[in-house]
């Protein structure tokens, strides 16, 4: 038991971009004292379990919502505009909440547009203020070079074929990987941040008529309002898959380690993983 | 339990430290934000709908938009890009009232403005013709997702305030359709923007009563339901809250955002 309190000890001391050899299991009782001074650093910094959950909720708003205003017109068009009367880009199978909505279906769903486009908007507003402090304080505390983006010695495809052929044989994460994120982390969590958040914002303010009205550039590059409807539903489906890729590799990683991680900071020593394996 | 360590006397010095600035922080936080909102009361940049959960949200939409947007114009289009045929959308069954004035070719339709104006009036829509005609070709866009582009002829309506006058104090024009429960209301920047029309046409020819003939409020930097079909009345005001709920107009009552420019 002491072995284990201070293993937690010297593992909670380690940076949190230290890679922690597969070998480090077996912690001599004598190594805290090596590293003096050095506040307990947590998996993920307060900033990064703050935003990250932030995000969560807003994100499950936005899905929520954007269904719901998705579900008053199930079709989708391609250029400047599309209804009723036009043909569709594709059409989703779905009943819809209004009457004139040719869908095949013999009732209709009950109007839930005014909510969803008041909670739309405004979880769209924290989540925006949420990534800008994110962005600001990753680019001070280097996180997104020291943790985020991938290692110049790992982008080749010796490294990335055997991280997917992992991936491919659903190969528990190694003990070093609760410390530090593997290659296809450090692309996509990067694309999810830097790409399609970024896209999905774009897309949507290029479906408000007032603010292309000031800035029309915005939704004319992407060849019109209905185009830019579609495409940002075709980014929110692209974010929707990497969250449930996301919770899955939560689940196989371990489930209460990793959520451990986010919430407290603590992430589990290769002793405690052990624990949790049996 | 053994004597704490100089790490850990230094971790209490820290969070002492980070108590204090993060307090300062609180407070300056606080702060801010009153004086934002002092400010954007002064400056107008308050909806009327802004309590509530998503008061927030509908806040900053509509401050950020007023801001980017007070003189800017909603894109215009080509002829041919006019979708044809326009799409109307469904609109109650007309009342007996609506019926007498549409056998009698709308011609005793009238539109009566009133409030903060030096001279309320009333007018046709053979009046409303009478001042010069301005098209438009542009996007109305419904917030469900679907869209179609239209010719659009009317008067702009900055042109009909000028006629009555209106105060400087106003802040806010109400306007109400024929059909019950269906009254919107526009800040002056919209009221005065050039695109803001008393329509009575459509792709060259008089407005269909599908599409709200004989007189449409048209908005086109707002999504469909500010353009209200079926005018009958404006009324010019520095304050929302004697109307309905005073929640600014019917949305918001009906559960949809008053400002729509989204």
């Amino acid at each position: 038991m002491d072995v284990y309190v201070r293993a937690t000890w010297y593992y909670s001391r380690v940076s949190d971009s230290a890679y922690i050899p597969s070998g480090a299991s077996a912690v001599p009782a004598a190594v805290p004292t090596v590293v003096p001074n050095k506040t307990a650093a947590p998996r993920h910094s307060a900033l990064v379990r703050v935003t990250h959950w932030i995000t969560t909720l807003c994100f499950f708003a936005l899905l929520v919502s954007g269904v719901e205003i998705v579900i008053s017109h199930p079709r989708f068009y391609w250029g400047e505009t599309g209804n009723d009367l036009t043909p569709t880009l594709f059409k989703l199978p779905i009943p819809a909440s209004r009457n004139l909505v040719p869908t095949g279906y013999k009732y209709v769903l009950p109007d839930q547009n005014g909510w969803s486009r008041y909670l739309h908007f405004q979880a769209a507003w924290v989540v925006v203020f949420t990534g800008l402090l994110y962005l600001i304080s990753g680019l001070f505390t280097r996180h997104f070079r020291k943790n985020l983006l991938p290692r110049g010695a790992d982008l080749s495809w010796r490294e990335l074929s055997s991280a997917i052929a992992k991936h491919l044989r659903f190969e528990r994460p190694s003990d070093a990987e609760a410390w530090s994120y593997n290659l296809l982390q450090r692309l996509s969590y990067p694309f999810v941040i830097f790409v399609l958040f970024p896209l999905v914002i774009w897309t949507g303010l290029a479906m408000s008529p007032a603010f292309v009205s000031a800035l029309p550039a915005t939704v004319n590059v992407l060849g019109g309002q209905q185009s830019a409807r579609t495409l940002h539903f075709f980014v929110s489906l692209a974010l929707v898959l990497f969250l449930l890729v996301h919770v899955g590799m939560v689940c196989l990683a371990g489930f209460k380690s990793r959520m451990r991680a986010m919430i407290t900071g603590r992430a589990a020593t290769p002793a405690a993983t052990t624990l949790e394996r049996t | 339990m053994s004597e704490p360590s100089r790490v850990e006397l230094s971790n209490r010095k820290l969070s002492r430290r980070r108590l204090i600035t993060t307090g300062i922080a609180a407070a300056a936080g606080v702060a801010g934000l009153g004086v934002a909102a002092r400010l954007a009361q002064k400056y107008g940049l308050v909806p009327p709908d802004h309590g509530g959960i998503y008061g927030l949200g509908e806040t900053l939409t509509y401050a950020s938009q007023r801001l980017l947007t007070r003189h800017s114009l909603a894109r215009e289009f080509s002829s041919s890009q006019i979708s044809k045929p326009p799409f109307a959308n469904e609109v109650e069954p007309p009342t007996d009232e609506f019926k007498r004035f549409q056998a009698g070719g709308f011609a005793d339709w009238r539109l009566s403005v009133n409030g903060m104006v030096a001279r309320p009036a009333s007018f046709s829509i053979d009046q409303l013709k009478s001042f010069p005609s301005h098209t438009q070709i542009t996007m109305l866009q419904c917030e469900e997702g679907w869209s179609y582009i239209a010719e659009w002829i009317g008067v702009p309506l900055t042109r009909v305030l000028d006629v009555v006058g209106v105060l400087p104090q106003a802040r806010y024009v109400v306007y109400f359709s024929i059909e019950p429960d269906t009254w919107e209301s526009i800040d002056m920047a919209d009221a005065l923007h050039p695109q803001t029309f008393l329509t009575y046409g459509m792709n060259g020819d008089e407005l269909p009563v599908g599409h709200g003939g004989p007189l449409r409020l048209r908005l086109p930097r707002q999504v469909g339901y500010k353009s209200v079909k079926f005018l009958t009345h404006l009324t010019v005001t520095d304050s929302l809250k004697g109307f309905g709920k005073g929640l600014g107009s019917a949305a918001p009552e009906g559960g949809y955002a008053w400002y729509a420019g989204i």
